[in-house]
């Protein structure tokens, strides 16, 4: 049994924490503050004001989860999944209408989003599973149909809502975790060819939102005053923005109502016309260093839980960044994914400072030897 | 640690490298993507964000005021209030015109108009609905504007012509832009503009317009107006002070309206500037700024005296007797005739077959130039020109002004004509007939003058022959129009003063034409020459029964005219009246010269 190990003091956790992802931690959040409150106006209302207070309390909360023991959280991981499948299901039965598709339950005080904590269940769980198998296992497809199925049924329910940025990032962050637990190559090369295979069945299976969403990243100018004017103007107000930015509160396209969705998915081009591209990129660097330290901290790790957790919340982290930013720049169809800490969103970032308190978890508890069986 | 463990730590650190390295590859892609569009691509997205937000607008200029020559404002620009409409805006427009004729006068022609506007404009610039609105009529639409989408009120400046019908035809006045007159100067998209139609409004259109401003302004995404970012205040029209003296102007227009229809022109005979150019009947121009009514119009059309047209420039007439002097120096300057020539006048005399009346039926006696003149003896020009041709009186003509434009700053000036051998040859394919030159000689016949010939032919001969050409403009914006130097017709100055003294006499002796109207006052004092032209021939039956010219239907009487110049000596002034079907130039014309020669030694405009 793991919990006969020494059990760590407060005080002898606290140099084990890792200072550096902490302040990033708090610069990133700093930095939606700002953002948001530009996107008002220059004003802390409606959001930056509500976004500061979430972030202090998830803030909070991130160091708590850190402190907690790393093999209380292992015990955890299926019922966190459990626990966060349940409300996406919940979702489901009994939702609300917002914005076209059905994603949150209201409880009052936050509109909880199941969708962003059912990604970080999905890791937890996964990393559970394949602390708990030998390498032999692992090599065995015929093992990998259960945690395939951790991973398709959440994917499934996110999708039905639909929201298929998510269900993306969630596949994409499960395979990552798939192939850092040591899953053969040729699996994954099968996977990918028989997705690529799906591709025309998938297409059915889209809502014509989503449809048009493709279709018009395809050819944005091919109606600029319709589908096509988010990616237009999102283009417009980042190459208008050029290397140093309009400056503080000065993105006409932002302020002017151009812009749509600027406080939320788009918050992205907000920081990059009035920032330019030196703003653009230093934000870059904090994600980067960010993603840096949740594989460092995984690396350091010396239990297979650990490092799956650590690695796998960097990587949803990263995928979270990643296609956000893709999109605000025309590379990849608007799937409405949100910028990690700075979009408006209660949710996004609770899930977000959940997991870096995880990774933090992870760091302190980075000599703890865990037993692959409990 | 356990083989196991190891194993997977080695599996887990290998991957770990390689998906970082991945991780490294998509942020590279995206900084490169980012790169791409705000540094290789900023022009272009900077000029789509500009455009997206900045909107031009263009600010009103005040057009310039037309002054008289003491500053007296005969066009300004006074306050008005107006409603506009902005297509896009209004939902159905059937609706508004209905609503708006709860509140306004909304006629079907304002309706067309409007509707051509829209057509011709885009949908999100205003367009004038009514205009010259009272306080009363704006704030019963300001109340009820929530019910009038796109209706907007607005306060404006609307032309007015202080001195009405004694300026019309001078100043003119100005109208909505038609399409043809479109150019793509922006100013005139402003809604409600205006531009000169006639007149000084029409001939200095480009001076008196001024530049339009533009205002550069933010707009958001749903075009509404945030702030506005740089502005160019617009360039106001140059004023233009014409040469007029409205008082005078007033005064003469009062005067001839005494007439069923005439016209009169007061000049300066030495810089050629007019003080007063009148033509009876006239019309109020704000009639046309404001809005004319159909009825109005048609009446104003319908008016056989033309009260739209300026009969002083427009107007042809043949000079009669007025011509007199013309006749008379190129037989002296010809060489052919002697100053001391005289003729004696039996009342007729006969060419070839034809016989030609002296208007006195028992003659003159034995005439010279000074008593031919004052008298106005027919007979003596007869034989004198029968002596010359016609071309050297053509030509003589043509020195004094006729013939040809004038080059008065003013639209719609005639020619008039001069008509020699060639001329007729040209246009009739017939030779000259010597009894054309008869009738020539006494200002009949083919010739034709304009009022203003007229008085330029007088001044021309009182200022010592020089080749003074009219003028109405007095200075432009804060320049004064320079005064050029005419040049000299070349004529002997002992044949000018011949001809002059036989116009003195006309006026001054008892046996004068226009002794009637001489002026008594010392220094007063006019000279002048009558002239009674005829509209259609006199037949001999006419002659013989005795049938007096004013009994003839208005159409066929003949016109009165006069010339006439003042003081006497060093004459400063030159005025030419015609009194159209006036029956007779002593009687109609020469009391109207009369009175406004008084009226403009009393004022001395040239002073």
């Amino acid at each position: 049994m793991y919990f006969e190990q020494h059990s760590m003091t407060f005080f002898e956790k606290l140099p084990r924490l890792s200072y550096g992802l902490i302040l990033l931690v708090l610069i990133t959040g700093l930095i939606g503050v700002m953002a948001l409150y530009s996107a008002a106006g220059g004003d802390f209302e409606p959001w930056a004001f509500r976004h500061g207070l979430r972030f202090a309390i998830g803030f909070a909360g991130m160091l708590v989860v850190a402190m907690i023991d790393i093999r209380w959280w292992l015990w955890l991981s299926y019922p966190i999944y459990l626990l966060s499948v349940l409300l996406l299901a919940a979702v489901e039965v009994k939702g609300h209408i917002g914005m076209g598709a059905q994603r949150w339950i209201d409880l009052g005080f936050m509109r909880l989003q199941p969708s962003e904590f059912v990604k970080i269940g999905v890791v937890m769980a996964l990393a559970r599973f394949f602390h708990g198998a030998s390498p032999a296992e692992v090599k065995n497809p015929l093992f990998l149909l259960r945690p395939a199925v951790l991973v398709l049924l959440p994917a499934a329910l996110v999708m039905m809502q639909p929201d298929l940025g998510t269900a993306v990032a969630l596949v994409l962050a499960a395979g990552s975790i798939f192939f850092l637990a040591g899953v053969s190559y040729w699996v994954f090369a099968a996977v990918i060819a028989a997705a690529v295979a799906a591709m025309p069945v998938l297409w059915h299976f889209l809502r014509d939102y989503q449809k048009n969403r493709i279709l018009v990243f395809l050819n944005p100018e091919s109606d600029p005053l319709g589908a096509g004017y988010h990616i237009m103007q999102s283009k417009i107000a980042l190459g208008s923005g050029g290397i140093g930015g309009k400056g503080f509160l000065q993105g006409t396209q932002s302020h002017l109502n151009f812009l749509p969705e600027k406080q939320t998915d788009f918050i992205f081009t907000l920081l990059a016309e009035e920032w330019g591209l030196t703003g653009a990129a230093i934000l870059f660097l904090i994600f980067l260093l960010m993603i840096f330290y949740g594989f460092l901290i995984a690396h350091t790790s010396n239990n297979q839980y650990g490092r799956l957790v650590a690695s796998g919340i960097a990587v949803n982290f990263a995928l979270y960044v990643f296609i956000n930013i893709a999109m605000v720049t025309g590379l990849i169809p608007v799937v409405g994914v949100p910028l990690p800490m700075i979009s408006n969103g209660g949710s996004a970032m609770l899930a977000v400072l959940f997991g870096f308190g995880l990774i933090l978890s992870v760091g302190v508890y980075r000599d703890v030897k865990l037993a692959r069986k409990l | 640690m356990s083989k196991n463990d190891l194993e997977r730590y080695n599996a887990f650190s290998r991957r770990a490298f390689i998906l970082g390295g991945l991780h490294l590859g998509v942020f590279g892609a995206l900084a490169a993507r980012l790169g791409y569009l705000q540094v290789s691509k900023q022009d272009y997205f900077s000029t789509l964000a500009d455009e997206n937000r900045i909107s031009m607008k263009y600010l009103p200029a005040a057009r310039g005021q037309i002054l008289d020559r003491f500053g007296v404002p005969l066009a300004l620009n006074e306050q008005d209030f107006r409603i506009f409409l902005i297509p896009e805006q209004a939902r159905d427009l059937e609706a508004i015109f209905h609503r708006i004729r709860d509140f306004i006068p909304f006629s079907l022609q304002d309706q067309e108009r409007v509707m051509r506007d829209i057509r011709s404009k885009r949908a999100f610039m205003p367009v004038l609905l009514k205009d010259s609105l009272n306080w009363e009529q704006v704030s019963r639409i300001s109340v009820n504007l929530p019910e009038l989408p796109g209706v907007s009120v607005d306060e404006g400046r609307i032309r007015t012509y202080p001195l009405a019908e004694s300026t019309a035809h001078i100043v003119g006045y100005v109208g909505l832009v038609a399409p043809s007159e479109l150019t793509d100067d922006p100013i005139m998209m402003l809604p409600g503009f205006r531009i000169g139609k006639t007149g000084i409004e029409r001939s200095f259109e480009s001076k008196l317009r001024g530049k339009a401003g533009t205002s550069r302004v933010e707009i958001n995404a749903v075009g509404r107006e945030i702030r506005e970012i740089s502005s160019q205040p617009g360039q106001d029209g140059a004023r233009i002070g014409l040469t007029l003296d409205a008082e005078l102007q007033i005064y003469c227009q009062t005067r001839l309206a005494q007439e069923k229809s005439a016209s009169a022109v007061i000049m300066d005979t030495v810089n050629g500037q007019i003080y007063a150019m009148c033509s009876s009947p006239s019309f109020d121009p704000n009639l046309f700024t404001r809005g004319i009514s159909a009825e109005q119009w048609e009446e104003l059309l319908a008016n056989p005296a033309v009260p739209l047209t300026n009969k002083t420039v427009s107007g042809q007439y043949p000079p009669g007797s007025t011509f007199k002097m013309i006749t008379a120096l190129a037989a002296f300057e010809s060489g052919l005739v002697q100053t001391g020539h005289s003729v004696y006048c039996p009342g007729h005399i006969e060419v070839g077959r034809d016989r030609f009346h002296c208007w006195r039926r028992g003659g003159h006696g034995n005439v010279s130039i000074v008593r031919a003149l004052s008298e106005s003896c027919d007979v003596y020009f007869y034989d004198i020109a029968r002596q010359i041709g016609i071309d050297r009186i053509a030509e003589m003509a043509r020195k004094f002004g006729m013939g040809s434009r004038l080059g008065i700053e003013l639209p719609g000036e005639t020619p008039g004509l001069v008509p020699d051998r060639q001329w007729k040859l040209g246009h009739m394919g017939q030779n000259w007939q010597l009894g054309e030159t008869i009738v020539a000689s006494i200002g009949q016949g083919y010739i034709q003058t304009t009022p203003l010939q007229l008085a330029v032919m007088t001044a021309r001969l009182v200022n010592g022959g020089y080749a003074v050409r009219p003028t109405l403009i007095h200075s432009i914006g804060a320049k004064p129009n320079p005064e050029p130097a005419f040049a000299s017709l070349n004529i002997e100055k002992r044949y000018l003063d011949l001809v002059l003294r036989g116009m003195n006499e006309a006026v001054n002796h008892t046996r004068g034409t226009a002794y009637e109207s001489r002026i008594e006052e010392k220094g007063f004092d006019m000279g002048g020459k009558t002239g009674t032209a005829q509209v259609r021939r006199i037949t001999a039956r006419q002659r013989e029964e005795g049938v007096r010219n004013e009994d003839l239907p208005w159409r066929h009487r003949h016109h009165a005219l006069f010339t006439a110049y003042a003081p006497l000596d060093r004459s400063r002034y030159a005025c030419a009246v015609v009194v159209e079907h006036g029956v007779s130039g002593s009687r109609a014309a020469a009391p109207i010269a009369r009175d406004l020669i008084k009226k403009t030694m009393e004022r001395n405009p040239a002073s």
